[in-house]
């Protein structure tokens, strides 16, 4: 059994984010390992940051190995950066760049989309009609915004009228800024919703109305503001202790949340939403609005027989293995990212430990080897409370905090620290990660 | 690449400032360093002259220095949320202050020499 020496020690994405000269640096670099000569043919559904990060990864690992990318989008997004341009803080082009600018000159990479997967005779179709096959599948789509399912909304409502949405892009992203800014000067109600499904980076809602509060706050307009945070269950957040001190900070900031709300439709005519709670159907009013929909995999995935049958039903997140990413039933196919039907996990930061996993895995598997990699449910977020400020929260599958610093930034305290880390650090090292290097 | 390595913050510093920026200011950090060591080696002694030039510049650098971090992250001193940030914020000074010192001491002894004192 080839030992990977694979073990987390929980100094991920963020410290490295944390520009650790002042901490000390834990060693040199490891000596490079010796490529494994193959001529796998590898797919990759998906160049965004887990297909492009793996794939520059495999072409420092593999020597010979054809290895394949399908996206259909040209641009590439920085999505950690959405709820700062949502703020105001950054520009739409500070999260756009072009997938191109990511991928091993040595990959290629099919401008379109999957239309149908076969598992089966493994063979991939493009919406071109053009077939692919592969010995080896990775499944890095993402996820899906099924902003249909919430009734009588369309994007196309986004930034006026007091409504927005700000996980559709960095342009929807500027829009609900534009929407977000007129309601910090008018004041009103704002009601800032999340969906009831799986959903990526659970934190984001949470920063938008810290954000929107904190501006309205140094803006003076925040005492014509009642600002209400409407909880899809009984919880301000996945795991227990981060959601209690979230439930203080509010309390702390006068966000008022309504549990076991979930947006259902809106009347944007009326200023009015329904939100469906387990009293039954209720309307709200509202002068703002923040419209997260519902999030499902690809229709792609959810068709082509990959999906977990009995969880999430109805959001066809894929059957892998928590802490392997191997599907379970199809060994040559794994899914990295939002994808993955585990239950943590739908941040940049848990691609970034989630790679080196499947990485390990498919390189065990085809030189014949096993390997224990595993991943344990890494998730982190630098949740801003205030524009100067954020809590470092990081966790795993069992609910764990994972501090990489214990000790030195707490991880339940709002720092100065983790938002410069956020400002300077975060970005680049998620470029780097992107390039196979962090 | 799990564990935080000197290639990975390397990589990591090159994505923040751009490769070429990084390695300018390396080369210029290293640079302004020589040169001080050559002005050290060549006077064969410490300028107290200059070094108290270089001492009063000290509190000025150490003020841009915390000026332009929060600048460039729309923060201020009202941010401070705890011990470690006070940390960041000595180091931010204290790096500034020492490298504005280091900087006019090598300026003085390039460009006004001799400057009539031992």
């Amino acid at each position: 059994m080839h030992d990977s020496n694979f073990t987390p020690s929980r100094r991920g994405f963020l410290s490295l984010a944390a520009g650790a000269g002042a901490l000390g640096l834990t060693g040199a670099a490891k000596p490079a390992k010796a490529a494994v000569k193959t001529n796998a043919n590898i797919l990759i559904l998906g160049a965004g940051a887990a297909g492009a990060a793996l794939a520059n990864r495999l072409t420092e690992r593999l020597d010979g190995a054809q290895i394949t990318l399908v996206d259909g989008r040209k641009e590439h997004w920085y999505q950690p950066g959405f709820s700062l341009i949502a703020a105001g803080l950054k520009p739409a082009k500070y999260s756009v760049s072009q997938t191109t600018d990511w991928l091993p000159k040595n990959a290629t990479l099919k401008q379109d989309w999957a239309a149908n997967i076969d598992p089966e005779s493994r063979k991939v179709a493009l919406q071109s009609g053009e077939i692919l096959s592969y010995d080896y599948l990775i499944v890095a789509t993402g996820l899906t915004l099924d902003h249909d399912a919430i009734e009588g909304f369309s994007l196309d409502m986004v930034g006026e009228n007091g409504i927005g949405a700000l996980y559709a892009g960095p342009e929807y992203a500027a829009r609900t800024w534009t929407a977000a800014s007129k309601y910090i000067e008018d004041g009103g109600v704002g009601l800032f919703t999340r969906p009831a499904t799986e959903m990526k980076c659970a934190g984001a809602p949470l920063k938008h109305t810290f954000l929107i509060d904190d501006l309205a706050r140094k803006a003076g307009g925040r005492g014509k503001m009642d600002v209400r945070y409407m909880a899809n269950n009984n919880s301000l957040f996945g795991v227990p202790i981060v959601s209690e001190k979230v439930r203080m900070l509010f309390g702390d900031r006068e966000i008022n949340p309504d549990y076991s709300h979930v947006l259902k439709g809106i009347d944007a005519g009326a200023k009015r939403a329904t939100f469906e709670t387990p009293e039954g159907t209720v309307e709200r009013d509202y002068d703002y609005i923040h419209v997260i929909p519902p999030q499902r995999a690809p229709d792609v995935v959810r068709q082509s027989g990959l999906s977990w049958a009995d969880k999430w039903v109805g959001e066809g997140w894929m059957e892998v293995d928590k802490a392997t990413l191997r599907h379970n039933r199809y060994p040559e196919v794994f899914a990295l990212g939002d994808v993955a039907g585990v239950p943590k996990g739908k941040t940049a930061a848990s691609v970034k430990w989630q790679v080196p996993v499947v990485e390990e895995h498919l390189v065990a598997q085809i030189s014949g080897d096993t390997t224990d990699a595993a991943y344990n449910g890494y998730t982190s977020c630098p949740l801003i409370t205030q524009v100067g400020r954020a809590m470092l929260v990081e966790f795993d599958y069992n609910n764990n905090l994972t501090p990489s610093f214990p000790g030195i930034i707490a991880p339940l305290e709002e720092l100065w620290i983790s938002w410069l880390m956020k400002e300077v650090a975060l970005k680049a090292t998620y470029n780097a990660m992107l390039r196979g290097k962090a | 690449m799990q564990d935080l390595t000197v290639t990975t913050l390397i990589a990591v510093f090159e994505e923040i400032f751009g490769r070429t920026l990084f390695w300018a200011m390396v080369t210029a950090a290293a640079l302004v360093t020589v040169a001080y060591v050559y002005v050290l080696i060549r006077d064969r002694s410490v300028s107290w002259r200059k070094f108290l030039w270089a001492q009063l510049s000290m509190p000025i650098g150490a003020i841009a220095a915390v000026v332009f971090v929060q600048g460039m992250t729309r923060s201020g001193f009202s941010d401070i949320g705890g011990p470690i940030d006070v940390v960041v914020l000595l180091g931010v000074a204290a790096g500034g202050a020492v490298g504005m010192a280091i900087c006019i001491y090598t300026v003085q002894s390039l460009f006004w020499r001799p400057d009539g004192e031992t």
